[in-house]
């Protein structure tokens, strides 16, 4: 008899507490918007907020209130860029191709000799923290730091350490979400068209006297560019070299011309090919 | 009113269910990572613990006791927390998605947590009155919480600190709680 009213008591028990559990699944059940599942599945799911909202579930909420466009995601291959807008009803426009897509540049060549170091950096893996001492190891005031924040930042991988200390881009790998932007306490990195070849890979305003001093391959703002540029795509400013790439056609006479070869033409990278190792040597620089 | 106030301070400090009765050491170590969801968990173990403290005292003195199925205790008390934790889960899902995505697998963890399970116990065997039970309940989870902030604390900070790699994640988590238990035994003797 004992053991009856045990288990009458505990499935007593149970029954309310049940009850109890299907009330409150019922009373708070969450509207799942289907809409936005299903826009949620065409989005690439690595939530790196290029597009402006709060991870990939929110810019799915916006897009299924009609409050952004699909064209804001950077990351989203032309594929399930085309699926998403026919979901939405949009117009699947043709020059989705031709749309530029954007890539990180990082605009320091890198003297990387010791003569241009202040100091060894023995301190945390981090530029902002190495930049809070003495602005940084190297004498130049803009040049990269080296300690690789946007690598750490990048969530695609698409940018790792070169010999150089400085950041080298993996073109097949950058969507463009600009994660590696903020990360640099010089801001160095820049968003460019992507295909883009001829770059100018200084961010020094210093005079040519001060940027001698402290880089072998820094823009002295000697204006040869912009005499040889058939398109008047660069203007010096600030004695800094800087490309209009609305004009410029990537024709590299601007890089052929540069003494301090800080104007560089980017090879195709058709594979991961590193940029640094076709970089001008420094070698070329000191002849001059 | 002075016995309830003792009690409180009894199982926030002297007997903190981490440090001096070495219970719920599952979430302790594991959501102490960050100060935030340690916040969050501390204050669902808190909610828990004293909405169990409530919700047992009645079941045992009501309804096991006149029945004689005293022996029933644990596995009654497991079966109305596990429900309790259901339905906090249900609730924390609608009204705070962050928080129940900050705690992720550790909220349902509360179900086995044996410092849920500990606070109903020793409210029994101790002859607790119902306001009692309730109050050394709130105070275990107060108790609780404090101890995760602490702890949360102090491994935020360890994150920078130099240490040996072997030593690095749980183990110096467990070190770092064992000093802390030896210094809440300075509280032994306050009540």
């Amino acid at each position: 008899m004992q053991i009856i009213i045990a288990v009458a008591v505990l499935s007593t028990i149970a029954f309310f507490a049940g009850i109890l559990l299907s009330y409150a699944s019922e009373k708070f059940q969450i509207e799942t918007d289907e809409k936005t599942e299903e826009i949620l599945k065409y989005l690439p799911g690595v939530n790196c907020g290029a597009c402006g909202y709060p991870g990939c579930q929110g810019f799915a909420q916006a897009l299924s209130s009609n409050e952004a466009s699909p064209d804001s995601c950077t990351v989203i291959s032309a594929k399930n860029l085309t699926k998403l807008k026919t979901f939405l009803g949009l117009e699947t426009a043709d020059n989705s191709k031709s749309q530029k897509r954007l890539g990180a540049l990082i605009k320091c060549n890198g003297s990387d000799s010791e003569e241009h170091m202040k100091f060894t950096y023995e301190g945390i893996k981090d530029c902002q923290a190495a930049v809070l001492l003495q602005n940084g190891p190297w004498k130049c005031p803009h040049r990269c730091v080296g300690m690789g924040s946007c690598v750490a930042a990048c969530p695609f991988g698409a940018l790792s350490m070169g010999e150089k200390h400085i950041p080298v881009l993996d073109e097949s790998k950058c969507v463009g979400c600009a994660a590696c932007v903020p990360a640099c306490p010089k801001n160095l990195i820049k968003m460019v068209d992507i295909d883009r070849r001829v770059h100018v890979l200084c961010n020094s305003t210093d005079t040519a006297k001060e940027v001698r001093e402290h880089c072998k391959v820094g823009c002295i703002g000697c204006k040869l560019c912009e005499k040889v540029c058939p398109t008047g795509a660069i203007t010096v400013t600030d004695n800094l070299a800087k490309i209009d790439y609305s004009k410029c056609t990537d024709c590299g006479l601007c890089a052929e011309k540069c003494p301090t070869k800080a104007i560089f033409v980017e090879p195709e990278q058709p594979n991961t090919e590193s940029v640094k190792e076709t970089q001008p040597t420094e070698n070329k620089a000191d002849k001059k | 009113m002075t016995q309830l106030i003792g009690i409180l301070i009894l199982s926030i400090f002297v007997e903190n269910f981490v440090f001096s009765q070495i219970l719920g050491l599952c979430p302790f170590i594991g959501v102490s990572n960050k100060f935030d969801s340690a916040y969050g968990m501390g204050l669902a173990v808190t909610f828990v613990m004293f909405v169990t403290g409530i919700v047992t005292w009645p079941l045992y003195h009501l309804i096991l006791v006149p029945l004689q199925l005293e022996y029933l205790e644990t596995i009654a008390f497991i079966l109305v927390i596990a429900a309790l934790v259901q339905f906090v889960e249900i609730v924390m899902k609608k009204t705070a998605r962050n928080l129940y995505q900050a705690l992720g697998v550790y909220l349902p963890l509360i179900t086995t947590n044996c410092a849920v399970l500990g606070v109903a116990l020793i409210n029994i065997k101790r002859n607790y009155s119902f306001a009692e039970a309730a109050v050394n309940a709130l105070g275990g989870g107060l108790g609780f919480l404090m101890a995760l902030l602490i702890m949360a604390g102090i491994r935020e900070r360890l994150e920078l600190a130099e240490i040996p790699a072997s030593m690095k994640g749980a183990p110096i988590a467990f070190i770092t709680g064992g000093i802390m238990a030896a210094a809440f035994i300075g509280f032994s003797g306050l009540i």
